[in-house]
């Protein structure tokens, strides 16, 4: 991937989209990395218990998992200054299917003086967003 | 329903979270990035940090101890079993680098009740070893009402 050129951005380009996979094991795999070890993210008896229709994906693993295509694209150019989400929906994953994620970031704000850019990402599991005002800013170097 | 009371509250400084590399890259692996700044120290100096640079939300483990203080605070009623993690946020002065030694304090801003919901927000400070400050991670937990009796 070519590093992204603060000049060259336009309101309202896609800068990157991506088909994230969740699987059983990438959740287990985040809880280790993250020390979040809910059973909900785990455990389908514990999930139902409280409701849920079986388990389901960390929120942060969410957030952390569509930040990384925009991570990717910005290479060295830049780095991360500003990250917020809403959490709108949850992310059920299947034991055997996983669960399939569609992030797609575009380019919200340009601030020339400051050389930031306000990076909107949709995040989309079945059809239905499940973040919500998911916002990444970007300061170029 | 968790105390009003708590509003302002400013909780202890956390022990000193030490960054490692390999948690960096464990983190970086489980949050599905393959952006060499999280995995290379070489591209790492290359770019100009000190070690391999970590995942915009790897706050979480250094704000979760704080988070942590407030489930375990009696005066604050917070029932974990009903949380919902309603929103987040990480405002950054600069990357978090393995080697750096962070630790968080956190202040409840605001508790607000709704409805038999509380939504609790709350600010948690992060600074390097040197008092510098690195991020603010900002996190609205909902906690939702308890069933009436039937």
């Amino acid at each position: 991937m070519t590093a992204p050129v603060f000049e060259q951005l336009v309101v309202g380009d896609v800068v990157v989209e991506r088909d994230l996979h969740f699987t059983r094991d990438a959740l287990v795999r985040y809880a280790g990395a993250s020390g979040d070890f809910n059973t909900i993210h785990y455990r389908d008896d514990i999930a139902k218990s409280v409701g849920l229709p079986g388990v389901i994906a960390h929120g942060m693993l969410t957030m952390g998992a569509a930040a990384s295509p925009v991570a990717e694209w910005l290479g060295d150019a830049g780095v991360v200054s500003d990250y917020q989400v809403r959490f709108t929906r949850m992310v059920p994953v299947d034991g055997t299917e996983g669960a399939d994620v569609t992030v797609t970031a575009v380019v919200g704000v340009l601030d020339a003086e400051a050389r930031t850019a306000r990076i909107d990402l949709k995040v989309v599991f079945s059809g239905q967003t499940v973040l919500g005002k998911s916002q990444l800013v970007v300061a170029f170097n | 329903m968790v105390n009003i009371e708590i509003q302002g509250k400013v909780y202890p400084p956390t022990a000193p979270y030490l960054v490692g590399r390999e948690k960096v890259r464990e983190f970086a692996r489980a949050v599905l990035s393959e952006a060499p700044l999280h995995h290379d120290p070489e591209a790492a100096r290359a770019a100009g940090y000190a070690d391999v640079v970590a995942p915009p939300t790897f706050a979480i483990v250094v704000q979760d101890a704080t988070l942590q203080q407030l489930l375990a605070d009696e005066e604050a009623a917070v029932d974990f079993s009903r949380v919902v993690h309603g929103d987040q946020r990480f405002s950054y002065t600069r990357p978090i680098v393995a080697g750096d030694e962070l630790t968080g304090v956190m202040t409840v801003t605001s508790v607000k009740q709704l409805g038999g919901n509380s939504m609790v927000t709350s600010s948690t400070k992060i600074s390097d070893a040197s008092g510098a400050h690195v991020v603010t991670a900002i996190s609205t937990l909902v906690v939702r009402a308890e069933e009436a009796a039937a």
